[in-house]
């Protein structure tokens, strides 16, 4: 579903503040597949996303999505076909708009905008019934502007926006980095939840390493701009912390206490 | 002069013959400030090119007028040239990476020649309404009120709809979070051009009513009206939240942009009632609308501020 061959990404070229982001990073992902990853503050993970996203151009290397190289495409084109849910749960929604108005903008993604009244009756039902999936009681306040909402409600509702279309691909960054302990596993299981029921092919970034084992059915880490561990299948099924913590000093050579030390923001 | 003299030589009756005119040009600018309030409130950025583009409108309106056109198309190719000049602003900003108030003020400071040009190089040019069929004049006042009453409506009518539509929800989400809207597959770029350039069309709109009501356009007649807009829509804010609170809708807040207008001109008739110095106005208003923008922030730093942290810390402990 999405390849990405040898890209690389280095920020402010030429300049003290010259920063190899992505060093020839390579990743093939298989529809369906459902890809949590980590690593340490500063490796590479959100540029990865962005790069796919279309944020800027890549320096190097081409990103096929579907079988369409979409290396030369802008961001908003490419978002026709890509969901994304970022870390902070301002970022996502328009806090001046509606409830409703929010999900407008998001079933819209990737037509033609064009002079039709936004918000219909037809949609509204529909918003409706999406809404009561989430389990929050946000179908009975679509009028409410998005700005009163809580972090959790927002996020719940940016990862409605991100998959009602059904994106070929869901980009979550640290999305549940910013919600209490409680509110997190809540968005994790929603996001559970919406991946398995529309087969979303799916990365989710993630600086918790429980979160990272016990979700998805594949795991990348990242470092220094590279993908050192790709692990899926049994294998991922019976990883424990400890085997990750080994796993990253033994290719990354220097040691990982916990994941406070170096996988936490 | 004498206090006693001076209150005795004010004339109420000045001041209620005074007030319909002001109502009129009021709603004039009531109108400009509709466009201010699309890109300052919806597309949350500041453009400076409506002084420029108001004088464009009244400058168009009158030479096409005076060259035989009918006044209604006299105005719709103001609203053209409008239109236009939000395009350079937004085609500046958007596809040369200038920011967008360095923009605004660039296309405003060329506007300067172009309208001198479109003036044929004078800087007044006279349109008597004894000569030419025109929307509204100052000499009717009523009459010019209930026209540029209507337009009011009517915009304020057609805006709710098309910022209800998916196109203008699209420039909204660009206003209010333009990574989101990026994300969502909205192109960001040309949201800020339509949203520019409807705007820039709706400031040379009221110019060119300006133009007719006042009987002339003159060069510098737009000089200050970003001010002037700003003024207006913190003014129907203020109202419209006073008297609706929660209420308030989103067709109320644009009919408030307008009243905002015609408070301000109110204002405006008293002050030279009073016979306060009217080149001081200005400053009165500059001073004014510093302030209303400037509450948000002071009210955030009376909650807490590192000036409050350090008066506490000057605090002996207890
Ligand atoms: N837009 C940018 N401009 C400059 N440097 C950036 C930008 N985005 C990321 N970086 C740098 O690239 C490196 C990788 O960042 P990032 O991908 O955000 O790491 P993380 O794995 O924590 O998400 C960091 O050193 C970061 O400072
Ligand atoms: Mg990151």
């Amino acid at each position: 579903m999405l390849k990405l061959e040898n890209i690389s990404k280095t920020f402010n070229q030429g300049t003290v503040n010259e920063k190899k982001a992505l060093r020839g990073v390579s990743l093939h992902l298989a529809p369906g597949d459902y890809v949590t990853v980590i690593g340490s503050n500063g490796a590479g993970k959100s540029t990865m996303l962005n790069a796919v996203a279309g944020v800027w151009p890549v320096d190097e290397g081409r990103i096929i999505l579907d079988g369409e190289d979409v290396t030369a495409k802008p961001e908003h084109k490419r978002a026709t076909n890509i969901g994304r849910v970022f870390q902070d749960p301002m970022m996502g929604t328009a806090a001046n708009m509606w409830v409703e108005e929010n999900l407008d903008l998001a079933m819209l993604r990737g037509e033609r905008r064009g002079l039709r009244w936004a918000v219909t009756k037809q949609d509204r039902e529909f918003f409706r019934e999406q809404l009561k999936t989430l389990g929050l009681g946000l179908e009975d306040r679509m009028t409410t502007k998005v700005g009163m909402l809580s972090g959790g409600q927002r996020q719940a509702l940016t990862l409605l926006m991100a998959s009602m279309k059904k994106p070929k691909l869901l980009l979550l960054d640290e999305h549940t980095a910013a919600l209490d302990p409680a509110t997190a596993a809540k968005v994790l299981e929603i996001t559970d939840r919406i991946v398995d029921e529309h087969k979303l092919t799916t990365l989710m970034i993630t600086h918790n390493m429980k979160d990272a084992i016990r979700h998805g059915n594949r795991l990348i880490m990242m470092n220094q701009g590279q993908i050192i561990l790709d692990i899926s299948g049994e294998e991922k099924k019976s990883l424990t912390k400890q085997d990750l913590m080994d796993m990253f000093a033994k290719t990354a050579g220097t040691t990982l206490d916990s994941d406070e030390a170096l996988l936490t923001k | 002069m004498s206090v006693s003299a001076y209150f005795a030589s004010l004339s109420l009756l000045k001041l209620a013959k005074a007030v319909p005119g002001g109502i009129a040009q009021g709603l004039i600018w009531g109108l400009m400030a509709l466009g201010v309030f699309i890109t300052f409130r919806l597309l949350d950025a500041a453009d400076l090119t409506v002084d420029g583009s108001f004088t464009l409108g009244g400058a168009v309106t009158v030479m096409l007028i005076i060259g035989g056109c009918p006044a209604w198309l006299a105005v719709l190719c103001a609203v053209g040239a409008g239109i236009l000049a939000g395009l350079v602003t937004g085609l500046l900003h958007v596809k040369l990476g200038i920011p967008v108030i360095l923009a605004g003020i660039l296309t405003q400071f060329s506007l300067y020649s172009i309208n001198l040009h479109v003036m044929g190089m004078a800087a007044n040019k006279a349109l008597s309404v004894d000569k030419y069929n025109l929307l509204l004049s100052s000499r009717a006042i009523p009459s010019a009120i209930v026209t540029s009453l209507i337009i009011a409506v009517a915009l304020v009518s057609i805006f709710y709809w098309y910022f209800g539509t998916e196109q203008g929800s699209a420039i909204r989400c660009t206003g209010a979070n333009p990574a989101m809207a990026s994300a969502l597959g909205i192109n960001i770029g040309v949201m800020k051009i339509i949203a520019l350039s409807l705007s820039n069309g709706i400031v040379a709109l009221s110019g060119a009513l300006m133009s007719q009501y006042q009987g002339f356009a003159d060069i510098n007649m737009g000089r200050g009206a970003i001010v002037i807009g700003l003024a207006a829509v913190i003014i129907g804010e203020a109202l419209g939240h006073a008297l609706l609170g929660k209420r308030l809708n989103f067709w109320g807040t644009m009919a408030f942009t307008v009243i905002g207008g015609v408070v301000y001109y109110l204002v405006v008739v008293i002050v030279l009632w009073l016979r306060l110095n009217s080149n001081d106005l200005k400053l009165i208003t500059a001073i004014i609308v510093a302030l209303f923008l400037a509450l948000p922030y002071l009210r955030e730093q009376k909650r807490s501020s590192f000036q409050k942290l350090r008066a506490k810390e000057g605090q002996p402990h207890a």
